[in-house]
């Protein structure tokens, strides 16, 4: 008995609660071939559906001929938007407030656009149908550039009333969305045109996308019998997908159940609503059979959610002395065809506000123009928080541009800029409050790991040995230090289509001590079944290994909005600390009934309660949770379960300091990443592992989008990197040793301190490889050039420099 | 991403796979290890009606070092070449290029003969055989015959190879002096922007032959007889570099893609292969 009493290391231990690597409980069926996805399900009778998508850009649908595709045996219906359209279903609502053809109606808007669905028994007979459905185009004049759209006599969207506003206001022109500001124009213009000095600079964040490994998919199934609808997906939000299609269908929620079975990666390409899926819930309807729809590699690439796509421009003031005044950002938004972003409602540019970074900017101004173009549609946050990436992306470099106006170091210039730890929580001035920060502290830190000065040092050794022709090599020091902002978030201010974002997790606790917990979030590789079982085992006693995590069925799992922006930790970890600290409460009362004292001469003790200061008086909770089904406790009703939806007070700011070496062959444009050191703070550490896995791959996708992966498009509006030849995806090969490291500044308003952390590399990642390009050449004259940071860019930049013979 | 339908065979010899060239003619296809053509036909732009599988016509994977020249199987994959170690010792340059070929699952699976007779501009084995002056052996109807490597590609997949031919194996005079094989791509699994082999001898009076062909420059590879001939009785210093890169430029004939613009990929050919002669040289 008292071994058991002493041994609370130990008994901690067991538990492999927070702070613990606790290996990975899904990586035995990933790695041995074992996972479930969507295109496993194998139903009875199961058709297969696939699209006839436009070569064109823009163009007008004259004709629609599907006679000789239906000859082809296996094929059973070619699907049009005059089949959809007696249902209402040939168009459908975005989540931006937008609507979007399922089907083509009348035109294209962008090369790839859905324009039939062929239903076959098999996907090769509906490949060879797709090959015979005969469409007759009249090819319409091409837009691929938000600034040419904006004066253009075309109008792309003719089934607007021009003059009319828009989801998100007033529009100034018929290919315009919206125009989104945040911050004081007046003040913010006033201190610039009187400031020491100023740094201007107009950046591109090329359009990318986010290449999930696995594509988009669905299988529907329409019950006749019983009317219920079952739609098995690769949906990051599956309970917002449960409501959209209710209210797109009219079929009655309590009819639908959605599942997300495993799912290979999201990024924010499964987030937002696709025609695959509008036309498989129809043809499942109309054949009475189960159909299933899945996507190519093309497909994906060309067509489903793209990121970015945000032209920029800066403005920013400082003292001569580099302390920064103001600052102030306009951004033209390509956001191709229909207006698909997947941001809260009332964040039609994400959280692009927060783009005054981690440092003190006192005044600031930032607004957005929304614009159509012939391009797909889309604008999801593609491993960031809404628009983060934009936001770190622009003020990152906006100070490497400052610090070139003032002649000074950029490390330099951050440090006096910082927010100070005193200043949390810290309002910045394009409204968000940020909850907690020690940015000097990581900086300082990540600085001395990499030994900076040393570094510089060789850089101008470097730059002598160039001048001096014993090289052809230069070196660039990358640096960037990011605040991020996740966790959407507070219901008073974040929706999507109407629905909080809040989350939630219910838990029921078996009578021999394990237990299950459903979350309204869905894993697609961040390993919430390991580590939603950590929070709930310190939160409440029983060990991780015996809690079940299950997410991503709606008949099963509470309402939540899903996974994606970081916020299922923020939220649903939360929702379920929340929810471990009701069964604990409950917990308590039956141990003090047990134990035959007051409740409150009880206290919870890693696994069990104890009699307080009688640390042999203890019920384990392994003892308490079989009480609560076989004991008749007076005031107590039996079992032991608990439900938490949680409304997050506000969003959460986890922070990093990153630093990046690299040598580039000025001859042929190729860099070569020495060194890559990475310090995360993302508050509490849940599981140290899971998070290094974490960064490991999201500063692997920063790579990608700084150095190369690319939506290209022609000025036809054809998608130029539609495969994986060109569309780059860096292997282990291209992809440096990563340092990683940490601090820890829990966040004051989460229950268990965390704040989220799977999109950090990539939010503070892309403008640290960019800033190692462009710091390379700064010695001889660099300011800014755009990514992607492809070998003929960067090429391109040596010789516009002069550094070729 | 799924091919048109098409008949597959999968005949036990080489007069069964003759046999089914004669009777459809353009409208078959031999399939070697498929890493070329099956992804055209998923694209649907290759349209292959009858597809020949030689998996199981024998004796086209053996690797053959003769006193004068080594002899490799159409058969013979990429991971057979980097394995073979006397191959490595005799005819280094064909490792070293194998190894820049795609990524070791597709070196598994891709062969020597169908990198050759695609005749994909991307491929690097068409220019190292150039370079090598490689023979390519041909069989068909009336029999064998030999094809030089540098008189083989026409044009973008258009080859020297009748429709009712099979390429069955590539003969080298085994390579003499130094060599490099130097390739600049975006990533593992690109074409290369651009390419070089070399292969060059030295004697008491400086360079005494070099031979220079360039991989994915042109909708062929190009062996750059000029390039070669300006290193010949050079040290192959500064000047002669500068000349042999000069020569290369005026034979190349690249265009712009993902990759780049002209003016870049000329730079860039002229930079590899600067290098390509400059490690050469050094193992010479």
């Amino acid at each position: 008995m008292k071994d058991e009493i002493d041994n609370r290391d130990e008994r901690v231990a067991n538990l492999k609660g927070l702070g613990c690597s606790r290996k990975r409980v899904e990586d035995a069926r990933f790695t041995q071939g074992k996972g479930n996805y969507v295109d496993d399900i194998k139903l009875d009778g199961m058709l297969f559906g696939d699209f006839v998508r436009s070569p064109y850009a823009h163009a007008r649908i004259k004709s629609i001929d599907t006679a000789a595709a239906m000859e082809v045996p296996g094929v059973l219906a070619v699907l049009t938007a005059a089949d959809l359209e007696p249902l209402g279903l040939h168009w459908m609502p975005t989540l931006a407030g937008d609507k979007q053809m399922v089907l083509a109606d009348g035109k294209v808007l962008f090369q790839g656009q859905e324009v039939a669905f062929v239903v076959a028994e098999d996907r090769f007979a509906a490949a060879d149908g797709i090959e015979l459905v005969e469409v007759e185009y009249e090819e319409l004049p091409v837009i691929v550039d938000p600034f040419e759209s904006l004066k253009s006599d075309v109008v792309l969207r003719e089934d607007l009333d021009p003059k009319a506003p828009g989801a998100h206001g007033p529009r100034k022109h018929p290919n315009h969305i919206f125009t989104w500001e945040a911050g004081d124009k007046a003040p913010t213009e006033e201190v610039i045109a009187n400031a020491e000095v100023v740094a201007t600079e107009s950046m591109y964040y090329h359009r990318t996308h986010p290449c999930p490994l696995e594509t988009c998919g669905c299988v529907a199934s329409m019950d006749k019998v019983n009317g219920k609808l079952t739609l098995w997906g690769t949906f990051q939000a599956p309970h917002a997908i449960r409501t959209v299609v209710s209210l797109i269908s009219g079929i009655e929620e309590h009819n639908i159940r959605v599942i997300s079975p495993d799912i290979g990666g999201g990024f924010g390409n499964k987030v937002g609503a696709y025609p695959g899926y509008v036309c498989s819930v129809v043809a499942s309807i109309v054949t009475g059979k189960p159909v299933k729809w899945i996507e190519d590699r093309m497909d994906n690439l060309m067509t489903t959610a793209f990121a970015r796509d945000y032209h920029m421009t800066g403005k920013i003031s400082a003292t001569k002395e580099g302390k920064i005044t103001a600052l102030h950002c306009h951004v033209t938004a390509d956001h191709g065809g229909f207006d698909a972003c997947a941001d809260p409602t009332k964040f039609p540019a994400g959280f692009m506000n927060i783009c005054t970074g981690s440092y003190d900017i006192p005044t600031a101004y930032l607004e957005v123009d929304g614009v159509y173009t012939n391009k797909a549609p889309g604008g999801v946050s593609y491993r960031c928080s809404f628009r983060v990436t934009e936001a770190v992306y622009f003020i990152e470099r906006m100070i490497e541009v400052l610090a070139i106006e003032l002649n000074m170091d950029a490390a330099e210039l951050r440090r006096i800029n910082f927010i100070k730890k005193e200043q949390f929580p810290y309002k910045a001035a394009l409204g968000w409050e940020y909850d907690s920060g020690d940015y000097h502290t990581a900086w300082d830190k990540a600085l001395k790991a990499v030994d900076y000065d040393g570094l510089r040092a060789e850089q101008a050794q470097r730059v002598a040995d160039f001048k001096a022709g014993k090289t052809r090599k230069l070196m660039g020091i990358g640096l960037s230090f990011f605040t991020e902002i996740v966790g959407a978030g507070p219901v008073k201010n974040c929706d999507i289509l109407g629905l909080g974002m809040f989350d939630s997790c219910e838990i029921r606790i078996h009578p021999t001590g394990s237990a299950i917990a459903r979350l309204g979030t869905i894993s697609q590789g961040q390993g919430h079944a390991t580590t939603f079982a950590q929070i709930l085992a310190s939160e409440i006693g029983l060990p991780a290994d015996s809690i079940t995590i299950e997410e991503g069925d709606t008949d099963t799992a509470p309402y939540g909005l899903g996974t994606y922006g970081s916020r299922s930790t923020p939220v649903a970890g939360a929702a379920t600390a929340m929810a471990g600290r009701k069964i604990r409460a409950k917990a308590q009362m039956i141990a003090a009934y047990l134990l035959e004292v007051h409740d409150n001469d009880v206290e919870f003790d890693v696994d069990r309660f104890v009699v307080k200061g009688a640390p042999e008086r203890f019920k384990t909770m392994k003892e308490i949770a079989f009480a609560a089904y076989n004991q008749a406790i007076p005031g107590l009703e039996p079992g032991l379960e608990a439900v938490s939806y949680y409304d997050p007070p506000n969003m959460t700011y986890p922070f990093g300091a990153y630093v990046c070496v690299m040598d580039i062959d000025v001859d042929t444009g190729v860099p070569d990443i020495r060194r890559f050191y990475a310090l995360d703070d993302c508050g509490t550490r849940i599981n140290p592992m899971i998070i290094e896995g974490q960064i490991h791959g999201g500063l692997t996708e920063a790579l990608a989008v700084a150095l190369g992966q690319e939506i290209a498009y022609d000025d036809m509006g054809n998608v130029k990197t539609g495969t994986l030849m060109d569309f780059f995806l860096p292997t282990a090969w291209e992809v440096p040793n990563y340092e990683t490291d940490f601090t820890v500044t829990p966040s004051p308003h989460h229950p268990i301190g965390a704040k989220g952390v799977g999109e950090s590399p990539h939010v503070g990642g892309v403008p640290c490889f960019s800033n190692a390009v462009q710091d390379a050449f700064r010695p001889f004259g660099n300011r800014h050039t755009n990514m992607p940071h492809d070998h003929w860019r960067i090429w391109r930049t040596a010789n516009e420099l002069g550094l070729h013979d | 991403m799924i091919p048109a339908s098409f008949e597959y065979y999968r005949p036990k010899d080489m007069a069964g796979v003759i046999a089914i060239l004669q009777e459809h003619g353009d409208e078959a296809r031999v399939l070697a290890g498929g890493h070329s053509l099956i992804p055209m036909m998923k694209l649907r732009m290759a349209e292959v009606p009858h597809l020949i599988d030689m998996q199981d016509v024998g004796g086209l994977s053996d690797i053959e070092i003769g006193p004068d020249r080594v002899r490799i199987g159409a058969m013979v994959t990429q991971s057979d070449l980097i394995d073979d170690a006397a191959l490595a010792k005799v005819a280094p340059i064909l490792r070293e290029a194998a190894l820049q070929i795609a990524d070791p699952q597709v070196r598994y699976m891709g062969t020597v003969g169908g990198n050759v007779a695609n005749g994909d501009p991307g491929n690097d084995m068409p220019g190292l055989m150039q370079c090598l002056d490689a023979t390519f052996v041909l069989i068909g109807p009336d029999g064998e015959r030999a094809v030089a490597a540098r008189d083989f590609y026409e044009a973008a997949y258009m080859t020297a190879r009748e429709d009712e031919e099979v390429l069955t194996a590539v003969t080298i005079p085994l390579p003499k002096g130094g060599y490099a094989y130097e390739k600049q791509k975006r990533k593992i699994g690109d074409y290369a922007t651009a390419a070089a082999a070399v292969q060059i001898s030295k004697d008491q009076n400086g360079c005494s032959a070099a031979s220079i062909a360039m991989t994915n420059l042109s909708d062929t590879p190009i062996f750059s007889e000029a390039a070669g001939a300006a290193l010949v009785g050079t040290s192959v210093d500064d000047a002669a570099l500068k000349a042999a890169v000069a020569a290369m430029l005026n034979d190349i004939d690249p265009t712009e893609d993902n990759r780049g613009p002209i003016a870049f990929k000329k730079y860039v050919a002229g930079v590899i292969l600067r290098r390509a002669i400059e490690r050469a040289w050094s193992r010479a």
